[in-house]
């Protein structure tokens, strides 16, 4: 028997592949039976109705994109009726993904959507806190850790804390989120980036800049994936530029103890199911049973501290 | 890229399934100087269609192009009986320009059906198509619904000029009275159209009318539409990632209950009402 179970914290995924937040809606349900990911996860919502930025809100960079969607969000009241009582149609767990310009208002956001049908949280700490001059919470230690330990109070569902790339400071910020009670991490969200048409010379984006993701994106954000599972003891989730089983096995190997799916879907809807399928595929080739058999399996030998935890390129 | 493996799951109510496929192309010829036509080979589970409706192509990377996102195409023609899926299009980037090279035998993957169509309410008889350039594409297949439901259909094509006009045989072939304006005989502009349209009005009448792109147009028919209170529809178009409902880049704004609206095109759309709209 094969097992592609795993477990993040107190909740069971019956395979470790589940769709990154903003790249998923109930919409996807009329591509395929969204029973069969691990997990259903949002895009991320706010406490207010927001319009999110101006289009274009995408534009594509070789083999990858960027984004600058920012938050368009229906409100909590409106997510509370119409959301998540369709997810809860589903066995597979519901994480609610939120964001908030505020620790207060995160906190408080966090409450009001710790109902049942919600399985867990997944805060959006890459959005830029107005009371640090619009600046992550996730880019610094310090704002991260104040952050967490408000929601950590405001719920008793697991914590997902989604990191941000955008920081020199990834281990101290994942350590962070850590020791305020996060009960996994997901790394990552995408990172700022920028695309001008040379024609024009206007920037591409209506926002001028916005997020990289993508497989050009992939090697920064298994970098940050690797070294999060190397310096804390809570699950990291994998997130950024996983196009392939191949992907989703060097994420494993690295340290994720499941992943998340998102631009990819753009490109191919049903690839997260056929992920799973092929998931199993590799265990059967490769002579495996468990998947837990290549969580964090890297062979980086005796590495030092001073190699993995580097912050600059050699 | 392999075809679906799931089926989907029947618990959204009341909406059809999307599919993802790979088609073979069976022709992708140009039809004059600015268009060409692709026919695909397609499964009739995609072939449920309704006019406005669009897919969205994963167009091959070959060469120098590499087209990462997909491209939204309306369905140009659909015919179940033949298991043909037609895309009429314009190269005017790299994916368009990946598409053009696409040879008989070689496959596209599509996804869709996609979207909202046009809508022909019961008591609309008499309905008028005013299409510009490729804004055709939209709108031909109206013609084809048309005639099933046994409506009378005008079509005003407008073009640069008499060489890019397209589909007047395919609409005349369908019983449509086709009016032709073009820039360079000096009949498309606004107010030569406000004429016709008026005249058409006054002579058979007009229940709906339906257009596509061009703000010049949208605009006009706004205010015909206002002056003698008949409703329309138009097809938009915005950048798209996702093409079905998740991302949220596609959305436009549009005028409601005197508010504004931000709707998605690929989801919402890419038919709304014409009053609603605001061009660009
Ligand atoms: C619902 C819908 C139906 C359409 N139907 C047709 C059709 O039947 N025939 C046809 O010729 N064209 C149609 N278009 C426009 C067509 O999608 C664009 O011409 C095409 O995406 C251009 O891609 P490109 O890579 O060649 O151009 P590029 O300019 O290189 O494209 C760059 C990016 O911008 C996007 N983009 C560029 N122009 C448009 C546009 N007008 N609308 C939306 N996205 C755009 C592309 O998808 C791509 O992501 C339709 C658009 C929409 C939204
Ligand atoms: C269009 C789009 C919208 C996104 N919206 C959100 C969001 O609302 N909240 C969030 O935490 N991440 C959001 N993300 C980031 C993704 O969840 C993911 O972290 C990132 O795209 C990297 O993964 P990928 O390379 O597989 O896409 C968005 C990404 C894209 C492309
Ligand atoms: S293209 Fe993604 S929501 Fe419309």
């Amino acid at each position: 028997m094969l097992n592609l179970e795993t477990q993040i914290g107190s909740l069971t995924l019956k395979n470790p592949i589940m769709p990154a937040s903003g790249t998923f809606s109930e919409e996807l349900a009329q591509v395929f039976d969204l029973e069969l990911i691990g997990a259903h996860v949002t895009k991320t919502i706010t406490r207010q109705k927001r319009s999110g930025n101006p289009t274009p809100r995408v534009c594509e960079v070789r083999g990858s994109m960027l984004n600058s969607i920012g938050i368009p969000s229906k409100g909590v009241e409106a997510f509370k009726t119409h959301v998540i009582p369709f997810y809860r149609q589903y066995d597979a767990p519901l994480i609610v993904s939120i964001s908030a310009d505020t620790a207060d208002e995160f906190a408080w956001l966090c409450e009001e959507i710790s109902v049942p049908g919600v399985d867990a949280v997944e805060v959006n700490i890459s959005c830029p806190n107005i009371e640090e001059d619009g600046k992550a919470f996730a880019m610094r230690p310090s704002t991260t850790e104040a952050v967490i330990r408000k929601l950590r109070s405001a719920t008793d569902l697991p914590l997902w804390a989604k990191l941000t790339p955008n920081t020199g400071e990834t281990i101290d910020v994942a350590k962070s989120a850590e020791a305020a009670g996060a009960d996994a991490l997901v790394v990552s969200n995408t990172l700022l980036a920028m695309a001008i048409d040379i024609t024009t010379r206007r920037p591409k984006l209506g926002n001028l800049m916005g997020g990289l993701s993508g497989p050009a994106f992939k090697p920064i954000a298994l970098r940050m994936a690797y070294q999060c599972a190397k310096s804390v003891t809570i699950p990291v989730i994998g997130c950024g530029g996983i196009s392939t089983v191949e992907d989703v096995v060097e994420y494993l190997i690295a340290g994720a103890t499941a992943v998340q799916v998102g631009t990819a879907t753009f490109i191919e809807p049903q690839i997260m199911v056929r992920m799973v399928d092929q998931l199993e595929a590799y265990l059967n080739a490769q002579g495996l049973t468990d998947i837990r058999q290549l969580i964090g399996s890297v062979e980086d030998g005796e590495a030092s501290d001073g190699l993995v935890f580097m912050e600059a390129a050699p | 890229m392999n075809s679906v493996t799931a089926q989907p799951s029947l618990r959204f109510d009341g909406i059809k399934p999307i599919h993802g496929d790979e088609c073979t192309i069976k022709s992708n010829r140009p039809v004059n100087g600015e268009y060409r036509l692709m026919v695909l080979a397609a499964s009739s589970k995609l072939l449920d269609c309704e006019p406005g409706q669009f897919f969205h192509l994963l167009c091959p990377v070959t060469g120098d192009l590499h087209p990462y996102l997909r491209r939204p195409m309306s369905i140009y023609g659909y015919y179940p009986d033949a298991g043909e899926l037609h895309f009429l299009y314009k190269v005017t980037g790299e994916g368009t320009s990946a598409l053009a090279t696409l040879n008989p035998g070689d496959t596209l993957n599509v996804l869709g059906p996609l979207g909202r169509g046009f809508d022909i309410l019961p008591r609309w008889t008499n309905l008028l198509l005013v299409a510009r350039g490729v804004g055709l594409a939209t709108l031909a297949p109206l013609a084809l619904k048309a005639r099933r439901l046994n409506r009378r259909l005008t079509a005003i094509c407008s073009a640069r000029s008499e060489d890019v006009l397209m589909s007047l045989d395919y609409f005349r072939s369908l019983d449509v009275d086709v009016i032709a304006v073009t820039d360079a005989d000096g009949t498309s502009n606004v107010d030569h159209l406000r004429f016709i349209i008026e005249r058409l009005i006054r002579e058979d009448g007009i229940d709906a009318m339906y257009t596509c792109g061009s703000n010049r147009i949208l605009n006009l028919l706004q205010a015909v539409g206002k002056t003698h209170d008949i409703p329309g529809q138009i097809a938009l178009e915005q950048q798209m990632a996702c093409g079905i409902g998740m991302c949220q880049c596609c959305v436009r704004a549009f005028t409601r209950n005197g508010a504004i609206v931000n709707e998605r095109v690929c989801r919402e759309g890419p038919v709304f009402d014409l009053q609603e709209a605001i061009g660009c």
